[in-house]
This record gives structure tokens, C-alpha cells and sequence, in this order.
């Protein structure tokens, strides 16, 4: 091939297509052949079909029309189908008539416009081609040199760079001045509380019954049969008055009861679970989504957002996905009257990592 | 009678009135003049820009109506409107207004399905775009900082996005922040006050809402509006470019006048994507929260998928493999949160710097107005290629779950083959698309020198059969001759006798960007070849 023979000596910028740009303009690592074809020039203009035939000039010109009466046509549609396709109280499907023909009626005033308009131009306008110069982006010399001047001008007369006390105390004070706006920011949360105290507690205290999510229905030891998961709140939790949603956020349980063979229990927490049911927090370690999959007889969780997939027979260690940490166990027992309560909180913050977790 | 005086009485239209009321006050006949036949050029791949910004302005006129029924508010009411499945259901005032947007404002439906429909069409506008600017070279000098504007404005686009689809505080769009609120708290020393500001004390909160709701009608649209101007006023400024074609320059623009013809095509296609996205709106449902419900930390549907343009981020974090995490002076490091936000902030950096990296390599100053065939730049394209296939990965990371229960696959297999295609698909992706782009070059060298097939076979005297090979007139020709080739630089002392790590590094990236090239066909080589055929 034939790519090669032109290396060498860098041609000097005599390439006629950039001749916009001064001979001075560096062309850097282009390769300028000295033997380029030129530039044909325009071809031969070829006419249209409408410029040549008037039968088919006359066509696109009733197409035109047709097109604008159409959009016209379809506008008194989408209004009409406001009134004859009201929403009737209750009904999905009037929701889904109305929604239909105004959009349709909508659609043909549209496109009726649009297509007209570009056939218009496409078919009937002169197909008129300019070539209009094109000039250096840059300001010529003289207004650079103006530009400079008018710089040189005020700064004398300003004496910015003579006065350098005023100046630089002048930008001091500008850096300074937005500081106070930054600081009202602090009022984005309120002031007398504090995340990391926040993120490290739940409703969950000794004694709170496991309840129905969302019911709020207690849940008694004995209904819980082995294969069972329950979604479960903490007892009390549907009467809060202020911060339901964020209790609920942090204390939402999964509740599952395994044979008690399957369970793989650590020594120190064999008394955290009851005739092989065991309590797990549903907000996933990765990013905090509820883990709401439970494969039974895998006994296997998994976070419909990121695929992590914890164990629940082994204290729900991770064993794929994103997450790192094992879902914590929410230590339980039964209570007199044979329901399931919490012995405490969770022994460690709930939900995705942060940085003063430890 | 030809010594009309300025004084004489004359009758003037009512439209000459006018226009003269109007140019006395605000010299509007200058623009006009200067602006009104200035030659436009055009191709289809120049619409993909107008794409952008035509759904941007249905965007604007949808989410007008929208804010006129919408409530920002986080409050909790029983809902009591039309649609009887959610009737008593606990729900904020947020998810309750959408329903009634949605059940019992006629129309209302259609307007918010536009709306996001809109929203969708306007990011994939501005990929499209940016894409169609890369594999063009579009953004070399002078067009350098349009290219960083219109990354801005894709960056700002996705920003609308993902604050518009958390407003209705559905089920879905609750766990999105859910997520977002995880991964800000993920960020090392700032995290967790980041969070606990953001959402106005602890998750969900009661302020979100109001506070995306700001930033989505407000902040965000008004940065938007102005970007697109100052991106419009460059095109003015700069003239668009145009493909090399016969007659067309670099010192020139070529192309139909502004008025009337790319005024009304222009203004047409403006009817068109509004239409377009009219008629989906009207027949496809988009975002049915009424199927979600109110937001609830606690529940949460299979098989959820974001927006489409947040799916790189979200498949970025699937793709994870366990066991990213520390604990290390006392603090928690997450690296499976900060992998993929590095990763990706480098990416977006990559793709907002590169105008200047290739300036840099090839240190070519002059202006370029004429776009390249994506062939005729290989290496660039190929850079392209990789990029793309490394987003693509992301993205269909973010549907990991659904390809494996469609595809009947393994969750792990998915993540797997998905993680290889992020690490290794983009070198395939390169090398492919490099030795694609010299392999054109070269039929179009073959094409120039020895004229395209004609398809007529000639049975010679000797009874041998060829095909009648056509040559190329001038025009065509022009096509494929008219583009330029760069060297890799070559190392030299500069003027006191050093060679600077600087140059080094530009000698050897240019090596990597210019080392294999197929040079046009010049007139000698031409001629060479129509002596050696008629021997």
C-alpha cells in the first residue's frame, strides 16, 4: 500500500481546505498529501420531480393542504373526545377511553403540521442551496488589540493592579461573603439530632411483640409453621404518631421458621432463636432495598434490586452479589401468652454501611 | 415622478406597519438580515440534536400543565379518588395528586405520560447526539466547549430525570431513593451527613419530596434553558459543520437557507416529535403507580427496573462481587458502592475530556468544519466502540435478574458473563471496530482506483469472463478521497535540546492513535493504476 510513502518530511501547511487558517495554524500530526485531489466543485443541480411535472407539483400540493385540514380535523377531535369520553367515577376504562382519543385527536393536529410542513419544504419550496463563508472563529487583530486596550484602560484608571491592598482584600471578602449562605444549609436537617445515634437504634426494645406487616396483628410462636416466612413490624408501630415510615424503614423483620436441623447455629447465638424460628432485619446491608425473596427450601433470601442472596440456615451470611454483610439477627423469644417478643434491639446498626459504622 | 421623496405618502400594508413599528424599537431587521438565509446544512444524522431539543420543549409545555395539579407535599391522606383498588388506602399528598392527575383530571393521563415518554425520548436524544458528534469528530476545534455544554446538559437531563420520576412517592420510585439514600451513605467522612441533610433528618423523611420537586421545576430546568442557549448561540457562532461532499470546505457552509426552507422543516419536525410522542403517550402506558402503590420501606416487587438511562449506575453496583467492604481505622470503606461511583465518574470524565486528549495528541490547531466518516478516524471510532460496549454492559447489568428469568439462566451466570463483557468486552469491542473502519478504507481506496462493480460480465475473446469495473466520476470520488490521514509524531529535541516527558507521551499516544492508517488515494496513484490496467 500505498499509505507510507508520504511520511517523512512534514509538508508545510499549504493545504488549500484549510486555508481559512493562516499559514501559522500548526497542523500538528496531520498528514498533508502534496498530491490530494481537489475539490470538484458543486455538481450539476438536479431538479425534482414537482419542478419538472406539474401534475405531480399539483399532487404535493393537495398533499400539503390535506395534511394542514387534517391537523384542523383532528383538533376539533381531541377537544370533542374531552366532552364525549368523560371520566365516569370508578372506571379504569373511561380513564383509558378519554386518555386514547384525546391523545389520538392530539396526535393527527400534531403530525398533520409536522409532515405538512416538511413535504412543503421538501417537495414545493425551491430547493435553494447556499454556500455562505466561513471566517475565523477568533477576533481579527484589531479587536484583539481593542480588547486589550479597553483591559489596559480600565485597569489603569481602576488601579486594580496598582492598588494590590485593595484588590487582594477585595478578593478576600468575595471568597468570604457566600460562607454564611453555606452555613443555612445546616438547616436542611434538624439540629438537635444526630445520624450515626439514629442509624445505630430501631423501635425494637426487650419485650416488643413481632407483628404482622401490615396488619399489625400480633403473631403467635405456635402459628408459625416450618416453612413459613412472615413480613413483620414490631408491635405498635402502626399507632405512631410522627415517623412512621422511618421506624418502619429500620425495624421491618423477616420472620422465617426452619427445621431446626437445617438451622447452622453459632454457639453465642443459639438462644437468639425459638423452636428454629428465627428474625432477620429485611433491609439489605448493600443499599438498604427490603430483601422481600424468600426461596423455601433453599432457605435463601434474596434483594430483588442487586441480586445479593443471603443464607438464612447460616445467620444469613452473604453468598453472592454486592453486599458484605450478614443480615443481623433479632435476638427472640416467647412471652406468656405464647407470642413472639424481641429479647432487645439488634446488636448492630440496620441497613446499608455508612462511614462511622464500625 | 422617480424623485420619490422619504416624505412622499405611501400606502403600506398593515404587515409593513408592523414590521416597521418593531424594527424602530428593537433593530430586528439586522437579525433578519444577517441570520434569516443563512445556509443550514443538513443530513439525517443532524436531527438527532433537534430530537433532543424539540422533546425538550414538549417536556417543558407537559410539566407546565402537570405543576398546575401536582403537590409536592409528603403529608399522609387517605386517598378518595377515582381509582376504587387504592380507595382508604394511607398514601401522601404527592402520590395522591398523581392519581388524581392520572383517574380524574380528563386528560391528565395523557399529559403525564407525554411528560415522561418526553423525558425518555429527551435523554436518548442527547446520547444519540453526543454519539453521532463523537464518531464525526464534530467536536474539534473550534466546537470544543459546545461538546462540554451539551456532556453538561446530558449530565443535567438525567438530574430532571431521576428527581421527576421520584415525585409521585410511589413504591417504585421510594425504593430508587431508597437505594440512592444507601449508596450516598456509602461515600466515605460525608456520607452519612450527606444523607441525613438530603432527605431532612432520617430516611424516607417528609422533605424529599418537596426538595426534588425545586430542584426538578426550578434549578434544573432554568440551568437546562440556558445551557441550550448558549449551545445554540455557539452553532451560530461556529456554523454547523457539514459532511465533505463536492463544492462543500472547510470554508464554507452549504446547505438551504434558514427561511424559508429549514425554517419549515425545522419547524415541521418540531410538530413531528411532538406528534410521535403524542401518539405514544396515548396508547402505551408509562410508570402505572397505581399498580405500585404508596411508598412502604418494607414491600418491594421482583424484577423493578429504573428509568432507562439510570441503568449504567444501577448495573454498575450489581456487578459487584461480594465481599467489597472493610472495616479499617475504625471506619467503614464501601468499596462496593465507591467502585462503581469512581468508575464511573472516571468514565464520564473520559468522555467530557476527550476533545482535548485528541487536540493534545494530534496538536492540530486549525479549524475543522467538515465531519468525518467514522471510517476515516479508526482509532477514535474504535475508542468509541469500547465505550459504548462498556455503558451497554452497565446497562444491561441493571436487568440482570429479568435476563435470567427470561433467558432461564442462572442469576450468578448473568452477573458472570455481564462482569466479563464491562472488563473485557470493550478491547473486543476496539479491535473489531478498528479493523472494521481500515477494512473500509481500503474498499474505498479499491473502489476509487478501480471503479465500483457494474455488474455487467464480459465474455473476452479468449473466452475468459470478467466483470466491467466503472470508474468513479468526480464527484463520488470526491467522497471518498477527501479526508486526512495524521503520522505519529516524531520525537525531537525541542529549542534546548530536550525531549520533554510531555512530548513523550504525546509521540507514544499518537503512535497508539496513528500507527496503522490507510492513506486516500491521490491523482498520481490514480494515474499509476489506469496505465497498469491498460497494459
Amino acid at each position: 500500500m500505498a499509505q507510507d510513502d508520504h511520511s517523512g518530511a512534514e509538508l508545510a501547511a499549504a493545504d488549500s481546505s484549510h486555508a481559512a487558517n493562516v499559514p501559522a495554524v500548526k497542523t500538528g500530526t496531520a498528514l498533508i498529501q502534496a498530491d490530494a485531489f481537489e475539490n470538484p466543485g458543486f455538481p450539476p443541480h438536479r431538479p425534482r420531480v414537482t419542478d419538472e411535472d406539474p401534475k405531480k407539483e399539483r399532487r404535493a400540493q393537495r398533499t400539503v393542504y390535506t395534511l394542514f385540514y387534517l391537523s384542523i380535523l383532528g383538533s376539533v377531535w381531541a377537544i370533542a373526545a374531552y366532552m364525549l369520553f368523560p371520566i365516569e367515577s370508578n372506571d379504569v376504562g373511561a380513564v383509558r377511553l378519554n386518555n386514547m382519543f384525546i391523545g389520538l385527536g392530539a396526535t393527527l393536529a400534531l403530525l398533520g403540521i409536522g409532515f405538512g410542513a416538511v413535504h412543503w419544504a421538501k417537495a414545493l419550496m425551491e430547493d435553494v442551496e447556499l454556500a455562505d463563508e466561513r471566517h475565523k472563529i477568533g477576533g481579527n487583530e484589531v479587536a484583539r488589540a481593542g480588547a486589550v486596550k479597553v483591559f489596559q484602560d480600565a485597569d489603569r484608571e481602576s488601579g486594580f493592579t496598582r492598588r494590590s491592598v485593595i484588590r487582594n482584600s477585595l478578593i478576600g471578602a468575595l471568597v468570604v461573603f457566600p460562607l454564611p449562605a453555606i452555613v443555612l444549609f445546616r438547616g436542611w436537617a434538624p439540629q438537635d439530632e444526630h445520624p450515626v445515634e439514629l442509624l445505630s437504634h430501631t423501635m425494637w426494645q426487650k419485650g416488643t411483640r413481632l407483628a404482622l406487616d401490615p396488619s399489625g396483628a400480633p403473631i403467635k410462636a405456635a402459628d408459625v409453621t416450618i416453612g413459613s416466612a412472615f413480613h413483620v413490624i414490631p408491635e405498635g408501630l402502626n399507632d405512631l404518631e410522627h415517623g412512621r415510615l422511618e421506624q418502619k424503614a429500620k425495624a421491618a423483620v423477616l420472620l422465617m421458621r426452619l427445621n431446626p436441623e437445617d438451622l447452622n447455629e453459632n454457639v453465642n447465638r443459639t438462644s437468639w432463636s425459638y423452636n428454629g424460628i428465627v428474625a432477620y432485619s429485611k433491609i439489605c446491608t448493600h443499599v438498604g432495598c427490603p430483601v422481600a425473596l424468600y426461596e423455601q427450601h433453599t432457605h435463601h433470601l434474596l434483594c430483588p434490586c442487586h441480586q445479593s442472596q443471603f443464607d438464612v440456615a447460616d445467620h444469613c451470611k452473604v453468598i453472592f452479589g454486592p453486599a458484605k454483610r450478614p443480615l443481623p439477627q433479632l435476638p427472640i423469644a416467647v412471652d406468656d401468652e405464647g407470642y413472639l417478643i424481641a429479647q432487645s434491639d439488634f446488636t448492630e446498626p440496620v441497613g446499608p454501611s455508612f462511614w462511622e459504622r464500625h | 415622478m422617480s424623485t420619490a421623496t422619504p416624505t412622499a405618502p405611501q400606502r403600506r400594508s398593515a404587515t409593513a406597519a408592523a414590521s416597521n413599528y418593531i424594527d424602530e424599537r428593537t433593530s430586528l431587521s439586522v437579525f433578519v438580515k444577517e441570520l434569516g438565509r443563512k445556509a443550514f446544512p443538513d443530513h439525517w444524522s443532524f436531527l438527532l440534536g433537534e430530537v433532543a431539543l424539540f422533546s425538550f420543549v414538549v417536556v417543558l409545555i407537559t410539566g407546565t400543565f402537570l405543576t398546575f395539579f401536582f403537590q409536592a407535599s409528603m403529608a399522609e391522606v387517605e386517598y378518595d379518588g377515582s381509582y376504587v383498588p387504592l380507595k382508604g388506602v394511607e398514601m401522601s399528598v404527592a402520590m395522591a395528586s398523581t392519581l388524581d392527575i392520572s383517574f380524574d383530571i380528563r386528560g391528565g393521563l395523557f399529559v403525564r405520560q407525554m411528560h415522561h415518554w418526553g423525558a425518555l425520548l429527551f435523554v436518548a436524544a442527547i446520547g444519540l447526539h453526543m454519539l453521532r458528534v463523537f464518531f464525526t469528530g464534530a467536536f474539534r476545534k473550534p466546537r470544543e466547549l459546545n461538546w462540554v455544554i451539551g456532556f453538561t446538559m446530558f449530565i443535567l437531563a438525567m438530574g430532571e430525570g431521576f428527581t421527576g420520576y421520584s415525585l409521585p412517592d410511589d413504591l417504585l420510585s421510594g425504593n430508587g431513593l431508597r437505594i440512592i439514600d444507601g449508596m450516598i451513605k456509602g461515600i466515605p467522612l460525608i456520607g452519612t451527613w450527606t444523607s441525613f441533610l438530603l432527605f431532612g433528618g432520617e430516611f424516607p423523611g417528609t422533605a424529599i419530596v418537596g426538595r426534588l420537586y425545586s430542584l426538578h421545576i426550578l434549578l434544573l430546568p432554568a440551568l437546562l434553558v440556558a445551557l441550550v442557549a448558549v449551545h445554540l448561540l455557539f452553532v451560530v457562532v461556529h456554523k454547523h459543520t457539514h459532511y465533505a461532499a463536492p463544492g462543500r470546505t472547510q470554508q464554507n457552509a452549504v446547505g438551504p437557507p434558514i427561511l424559508p426552507i429549514y425554517a419549515a422543516k425545522a419547524g415541521g419536525f418540531f410538530f413531528i416529535v411532538f406528534g410521535v410522542l403524542a401518539l405514544i403517550a396515548s396508547m402505551f402506558t408509562i410508570n402505572p403507580i397505581w399498580n405500585y402503590g404508596p411508598y412502604d420501606p418494607s414491600p418491594v416487587s421482583a424484577g423493578t427496573q429504573p428509568d432507562w438511562y439510570i441503568g449504567f449506575a444501577d448495573g454498575a453496583l450489581r456487578l459487584i462481587p461480594p465481599g467489597w467492604e472493610f472495616v479499617w481505622l475504625d471506619r467503614t470503606w464501601s468499596f462496593n458502592i465507591l467502585v462503581p461511583l469512581i468508575a464511573l465518574g472516571l468514565f464520564i470524565l473520559l468522555v467530557v475530556s476527550y476533545p482535548f486528549i485528541e487536540a493534545f495528541v494530534t496538536g492540530d490547531k486549525r479549524e475543522h468544519h467538515i465531519a468525518d466518516r467514522p471510517r476515516n478516524a479508526p482509532t477514535r471510532t474504535a475508542i468509541g466502540a469500547a465505550g459504548v460496549t462498556f455503558y451497554a454492559g452497565l446497562w444491561a447489568a441493571a436487568s440482570s435478574d429479568i435476563l435470567a428469568t427470561h433467558f432461564r439462566l442462572t442469576m450468578e451466570g448473568v452477573i458472570h458473563a455481564l462482569q466479563a463483557v464491562v472488563l473485557i468486552g470493550p478491547f473486543i469491542a476496539y479491535f473489531i471496530a478498528k479493523r472494521v473502519c481500515l477494512a473500509l478504507q481500503k474498499k474505498d481506496r479499491e473502489i476509487v482506483l478501480h471503479g465500483y462493480e457494474s455488474g455487467r460480465i464480459v465474455k473476452l475473446p479468449g473466452g475468459e469472463f470478467i466483470e466491467v469495473h466503472q470508474p468513479l466520476d468526480e464527484y463520488d470520488r470526491w467522497k471518498l478521497v477527501s479526508y486526512e490521514t495524521n503520522q505519529p509524531l516524531m520525537l525531537r529535541p525541542n529549542d534546548r535540546g530536550k525531549i520533554t516527558v510531555a512530548q513523550k507521551i504525546r509521540a507514544g499516544m499518537s503512535r497508539w492513535f496513528f500507527e496503522d492508517r490507510i492513506a486516500p488515494v491521490t491523482k498520481g496513484e490514480l494515474e499509476a493504476s489506469h496505465h497498469s490496467s491498460q497494459h
